[in-house]
């Protein structure tokens, strides 16, 4: 989505980006020396443009290797890579990672080079003129929340963990590669770090439209992040590949379930925002009415309660038919202060949290200034989760169907096209 | 005649022989630091080769200084060829085993990270792998240095140059009367030397390895 008209300060690139590419995998196999069975047994999978994949599995289960396999830093024993169409397994593998962003663990980061030194190391490679990677690297550093001025010339050692995570993840993105490989490049930083760096890669990945594979064994960061999703086990077998939503309402089997763990239901609450969800209307006053008007809404209305906004409408009070009996011609020690609200942009889990913490079981939804905007309670929320939940179980219905058809599709391919593959499942 | 009034009346010849000393020394650890690198970057991805190159020249170090280049002088013949031969030898050890212990240090994350972002085998090494290695190189360059400085006085054995000739002198002419500061001269002037080589090394580190991965 390319903004037309990039304000000052923002990334101009943003305006020209391409979108990324799609990936290819084809009977991907790796069979290490030494080893009877293979470390990736005959992996198909497509991966569409501008897409964000999340790899997730146990550990050991092959999912670097696979994505390791796609820049080629390990070569596949058989199968093929087609990125864009194009197939990639016989390319030189050096020109065709300064096509491929790679951001790994720990940021890797050359600690005798300057942030800015590292950021240009693509660039420059590519045959970028100074000038041109100088002004870029202040694009990446401003696209990552980094100020330039201050940051430009500090090494490694001088940021935080979070800083060089993003000082990698810029690295990574410099040269404007369509494909972008992340090899748990969260997985080193505090978790409150983590989860600032989970949303300012969802903010980059709808800015820039790149096709992500991201390797994690964490599958709420998988949720958090992924388009799609593939579970992985042993040997990179895909137990399945879908929506965060399919594979929380509709695990494939024993494995993927006992991946998304307890609580499936709650972490889906996690994927809906408040916004996707109906906020009905409250009674309100303003602060500025007539005492008297207020009596009279509170008599004459449905309810026994309005919701009393400040002179910035902003939510102020709950005030009570009650409250206002002992209020005794001044508000302002009347009603119980709101002491907490959710965005339209909360997850409803957040909008969950706060219903349960209020003892009327409801929460104010306010707009961008904290404006009053219209209310969740327990009601809508349980009827809203239910109604996701219902549509979800439909749609995995549907796509269950597609999915055993895709399995049969790739036994057929395991039987034709790797068979060298199945000896090691005997064993 | 007292030690000051030797060095008084032979200043001009030992200045010479402290030039030339410092000129082997300086010649013979560039060959050697040229090759020590060579060998350690030939050598350190794999395990065989990089223990045998610390083995050879470990070797080559524990044959005496003396045997050395009296050994070399049927083959290379008296004077400037034995003493450049042996130097280079005897400084290969540190220089060989600090390249291939600094290279082989380099976190292989970072070496992952390099290929990744599709650098190529050499851009690696010089722009990566050698520089992070360098601090640990360095020193090995140091300790050569220093060691070097006391094994090129026993150059003069083959007529070769340097601060060692004085040392002979002295050494075979015991009991007249100016041996004394003859070897006395020679002596210190080496540890000047020395000491004025590993000043310059400081310096040197200080403009050579950068900010961030300075200790």
């Amino acid at each position: 989505m390319p903004e037309p008209e990039p304000e000052p300060g923002t990334v101009p690139a943003a305006a020209h980006a391409v979108s990324g590419a799609a990936i290819h995998l084809e009977n991907l196999t790796k069979r290490f020396p030494g080893s009877s069975a293979p470390a990736v047994d005959c992996v198909n999978m497509e991966i569409r443009a501008g897409e964000l994949v999340v790899f997730v599995g146990p550990s050991g289960c092959g999912k670097t290797t696979t994505m390791k396999m796609i820049n080629r830093l390990i070569e596949p024993t058989s199968g093929r890579i087609r990125i864009d169409g194009e197939d990639v397994t016989g390319m030189d593998p050096v020109r065709l990672r300064r096509k491929i962003g790679y951001a790994i663990q720990q940021s890797g980061l050359f600690p005798h080079m300057t942030v800015a030194q590292n950021i240009a190391l693509v660039p420059r490679m590519t045959g970028w003129s100074k000038a041109r990677t100088g002004t870029r690297v202040d694009e990446m550093l401003d696209l990552v929340g980094l100020d330039p001025g201050e940051f430009r010339a500090r090494y490694p050692r001088q940021l935080s963990g979070g800083q060089q995570q993003r000082v990698g993840v810029a690295r990574a993105l410099a040269a404007d590669p369509p494909v972008l490989l992340m090899d748990e490049p969260f997985g080193a930083v505090d978790p409150i770090t983590r989860d600032h760096l989970q949303d300012e890669l969802i903010r980059l990945q709808h800015e820039l439209h790149k096709t992500i594979v991201f390797v994690t064994h964490d599958f709420d960061e998988a949720i958090k992040l992924g388009d799609r999703i593939a579970v992985l086990r042993e040997r990179s077998h895909i137990a399945q590949f879908d929506t965060p939503e399919a594979i929380l309402t509709n695990p494939a089997d024993d494995f993927v379930s006992g991946f998304v763990g307890a609580g499936a239901a709650l972490k889906r609450l996690n994927l809906t925002r408040v916004r996707d969800v109906g906020v009905s209307a409250f009674p309100t006053a303003t602060v500025d009415d007539p005492l008297q008007s207020i009596f009279d809404q509170l008599r004459t209305g449905t309810t026994n309660e309005v919701l009393l906004l400040d002179r910035h409408r902003r939510p102020y009070k709950w005030l009570r038919r009650g409250d206002l009996m002992r209020a005794k011609g001044s508000l302002a020690r009347a009603g119980t202060l709101v002491h907490d609200t959710v965005t339209r942009d909360a997850t409803l889990r957040d909008a969950l949290e706060a219903v349960l913490i209020d003892n009327a079981g409801r929460v104010a939804v306010t707009g961008r200034r904290g404006e009053y905007e219209g209310v969740v309670d327990m009601e809508t929320l349980m009827n809203s989760v239910h109604e996701l939940l219902e549509a979800d179980r439909l749609d995995a219905a549907e796509h269950q169907h597609l999915l055993e058809e895709q399995r049969s599709q790739q036994t057929r391919q395991e039987q034709e096209g790797c068979a060298p593959g199945e000896p090691g499942e005997e064993g | 005649m007292s030690f000051w009034e030797y060095l008084g009346s032979r200043h001009e010849q030992l200045l010479a022989d402290a030039y030339q000393h410092a000129s082997a020394v300086l010649q013979c650890m560039v060959v050697a630091t040229l090759l020590g690198v060579v060998i350690g970057v030939l050598t350190y991805r794999s395990a065989w080769a990089g223990d045998l190159a610390v083995t050879v020249t470990a070797t080559l170090l524990t044959i005496p200084s003396l045997a050395l280049i009296g050994l070399l002088i049927p083959v290379t013949g008296l004077g400037v060829a034995p003493t450049v031969t042996a130097l280079v030898l005897y400084g290969l050890l540190p220089i060989v085993r600090n390249a291939i212990v600094g290279l082989r240090g380099v976190d292989p994350s970072l070496v992952d990270a390099a290929k990744g972002i599709g650098m190529s085998r050499p851009a690696r090494l010089l722009r990566v792998e050698l520089p992070l290695a360098w601090p640990p190189i360095l020193t090995g360059i140091r300790v050569a240095t220093q060691m070097l400085m006391g094994i090129a006085a026993i150059a003069a054995y083959a007529s070769g140059p340097g601060l060692g000739n004085e040392i002979f002198r002295g050494i075979s002419s015991l009991g007249s009367a100016n041996a004394l500061n003859q070897v006395l001269a020679g002596t210190l002037g080496i540890v000047v030397l020395a000491l004025l080589f590993d000043a310059v090394y400081v310096l040197i580190g200080w403009l050579t390895i950068p900010r961030g991965i300075r200790a």
